[in-house]
C-alpha cells in the first residue's frame, strides 16, 4: 500500500530527503517520498524526546527498514513538541502516507530564518530526478 | 571495480521491478515488491527465489565417498543414493569452511552445493586435497537453482509429498530438473536444480503456477527467524560447530578435518554458544551490535511474524539458556533482549486460524 511519487508544493525539502510544513513558529518534520521509497518497509522509528532540541543539519532519530538503517536530518532547528505515535507503533505508515499520518515530529522553531535556506518542491523534484 | 555477475535470470528480474544489489560477487534481487509481503508469501502460500549463484561442486570416482568423509563432518554413510545431506566443511582447527549440502547421485558421484561467497574456497580446498581416483569439479556455471518454498508449494508444482533431505529426476511443465527436497526458510518446499540454459523456462512456469518472486531480504529474514545460520556472519573458519549448535552434522565417531579439536570442544563444553534472541524492547538488532554481557550479534533483522526485533550472537555458554536477559547495544542505546530455543519461529504456535 505505497504512496504514489509526490512531493506536495506546500512543503519545504532538505536535500537529506526531509520535509518541513511550516506553520508560523512551529513546523511538522518527516521523510519525503524519495526517501521512503530508498528504505523500504519501515519497521522500527526511534524518535527524539519530547523538549529535545534538534539542529539543522544535524541526525534526531533514526529510520529502520528490514535491510537498512537511516538517520533522521533535522532539516530546521527547534525543540520538539510532538513525537507521532502512531508511527512508533505502525511505522509503515510512513510508506503509505509520508506527508500526512506519517508525518514523524513537530518541532517549535529556534529560528525562523533558517527557512529560507530549505528547497522548494520545484528545486527538491530538480534533485530527485537528477539522482 | 570488479564487474558483478548475472544469473540467467537477471532479465526476468528487472523485468520484474527487483532492486538488485551486488551480493557475494553476484547482482541479486534483494527484493521485489517488499521483503515483509514475499516474506508473508513464502510463510502462508509459496514463494520462488533465484539462488542460482550458489556454487555446484562435484566429486566423482572410486574414491570420492573416501575423499568426502575425511572433508566432511557429517557421515555419508548414513545416507543413500537419491539422499542429501547438511553438512560442514571443516578446517583443522575445527573451524568452518562452509556448510553446504551433499546430495549423492550415486555411489561413485556426489554434488554438492554451496554457498556462492565460498564457490572457489570450497574448490580450492577440495582439489588440493583430491586423491587418484576422485575427481572434483567446479560446474556451477552449468546449472541454475530456484528454490519454490512454503506450505502451498508443492501444490502448486504439482508435486507430491516425499521426504526432507532427498531428491528424484523430474520435470516441472516439461523442464527437466533435479527436485531437491531442501531449502533454508523453514518451510516445506524444493530447490530445482536446472541446466541454466532451461533457467528462463522454468522460472516462467513456477511463477505462472503462482509463486511469489522473493529476493534475498526476505530469504534472510525467513532463515533468521528458524535460526538457520549464515555462512559469513554466524559461522566461519574461526568458529566451530560445537559452539555454533552444529554438533548434530559432526559424526566425531569418524575421522575428518578437524575431528579432534571439535571432540575437545564438546567434552570441555564450548566457553561461548550461538544463542538466538528476541527484542523485549522495540529495536532491531543488527550484526556487528555488542552484546553487553559478552560477545556479540552476528546476525539480526526485524522478523515479520513476531513482529519484533531478533537475532543470533556468540554469548557465554552461562547466558545461551533459554529465558536468559541479555542487553544488545544498539548504536550506544542499551536494549533488553530475552535468549530463546531455536527456532525464534515455530508455525504451531504462530499460525492464525485453519490448518
Amino acid at each position: 500500500m505505497a504512496a504514489a511519487e509526490t512531493y506536495p508544493d506546500d512543503l519545504r525539502y532538505h536535500p537529506e530527503h526531509d520535509w518541513a510544513r511550516i506553520d508560523g513558529d512551529e513546523a511538522t518534520l518527516g521523510i519525503t517520498w524519495f526517501a521512503q521509497d530508498s528504505l523500504g518497509e519501515l519497521v522500527h522509528f526511534e524518535p527524539p524526546d519530547e523538549g529535545a532540541t534538534l539542529t539543522k543539519d544535524s541526525a534526531y532519530g533514526e529510520v529502520e527498514s528490514v535491510k537498512a538503517v537511516s538517520d533522521l536530518i533535522a532539516p530546521l532547528s527547534g525543540e520538539v513538541m510532538a513525537v507521532n505515535a502512531k508511527v512508533v507503533d505502525a511505522p509503515e505508515t510512513v510508506n503509505e502516507d509520508p506527508y500526512g499520518d506519517g508525518w514523524l515530529v513537530r518541532v517549535r522553531l529556534l529560528d525562523a530564518q533558517e527557512v529560507d535556506a530549505l528547497l522548494d518542491a520545484e528545486a527538491y523534484r530538480k534533485l530527485v530526478a537528477e539522482l | 571495480m570488479q564487474t558483478l555477475r548475472r544469473t540467467p535470470l537477471h532479465d526476468r528480474h528487472v523485468a520484474l521491478g527487483a532492486r538488485m544489489v551486488p551480493f557475494a560477487g553476484w547482482e541479486m534481487p534483494v527484493q521485489y515488491e517488499g521483503v515483509i509481503q514475499e516474506h508473508r508469501a513464502v510463510r502462508e502460500d509459496a514463494g520462488a527465489f533465484d539462488v542460482s549463484h550458489m556454487g555446484e561442486v562435484e566429486v566423482e570416482g572410486p574414491k570420492a565417498r573416501e575423499l568426502l568423509q575425511g572433508l566432511l563432518s557429517n557421515d555419508l554413510d548414513r545416507i543413500g543414493a537419491g539422499g542429501a545431506q547438511y553438512t560442514l566443511l571443516t578446517n583443522e582447527r575445527g573451524g568452518i569452511v562452509d556448510d553446504l549440502i551433499a546430495y549423492e547421485l550415486d555411489p561413485f558421484r556426489f554434488l554438492l552445493i554451496v554457498n556462492a561467497a565460498n564457490r572457489e574456497a570450497d574448490f580450492d580446498w577440495l582439489r588440493h586435497r583430491e586423491m587418484r581416483g576422485s575427481d572434483v569439479r567446479d560446474v556451477s556455471d552449468e546449472y541454475a537453482l530456484v528454490a519454490v518454498q512454503g506450505p502451498r508449494s508443492l501444490e502448486r508444482l504439482g508435486l507430491g509429498a516425499a521426504h526432507a533431505f532427498t531428491f528424484e529426476e523430474g520435470a516441472i511443465d516439461g523442464v527437466e530438473c533435479m527436485v531437491n527436497r531442501t531449502g533454508y526458510t523453514g518451510e516445506e518446499g524444493v530447490e530445482l536444480l536446472a541446466m541454466a540454459d532451461d533457467a528462463v523456462e522454468l522460472w516462467d512456469a513456477v511463477l505462472a503456477r503462482g509463486a511469489v518472486p522473493c529476493g534475498l531480504g526476505a530469504r534472510d529474514t525467513l532463515r533468521l527467524e528458524v535460526c538457520y545460520p549464515l555462512h559469513g556472519n554466524d559461522i566461519g573458519p574461526d568458529t566451530d560447530a560445537i559452539s555454533a549448535g552444529l554438533g548434530w552434522v559432526c559424526a566425531l565417531d569418524k575421522e575428518f578435518t578437524g575431528a579432534d579439536p571439535l571432540r575437545r570442544v564438546k567434552a570441555g563444553g564450548p566457553e561461548r554458544r550461538l544463542a538466538a534472541f528476541v527484542m523485549e524492547e522495540k529495536a532491531i538488532p543488527r550484526q556487528g551490535m555488542p552484546i553487553v554481557e559478552g560477545g556479540e550479534v552476528t546476525s539480526g533483522t526485524h522478523s515479520p511474524m513476531l513482529d519484533r526485533g531478533i537475532g543470533m550472537g556468540y554469548v557465554p555458554a552461562g547466558l545461551a539458556a533459554a529465558g536468559q536477559e541479555i542487553t544488545i547495544d544498539v548504536r550506544g542505546r542499551e536494549r533488553r533482549a530475552r535468549v530463546v530455543e531455536k527456532p525464534i519461529y515455530k508455525r504451531e504456535e504462530h499460525a492464525s486460524g485453519g490448518s
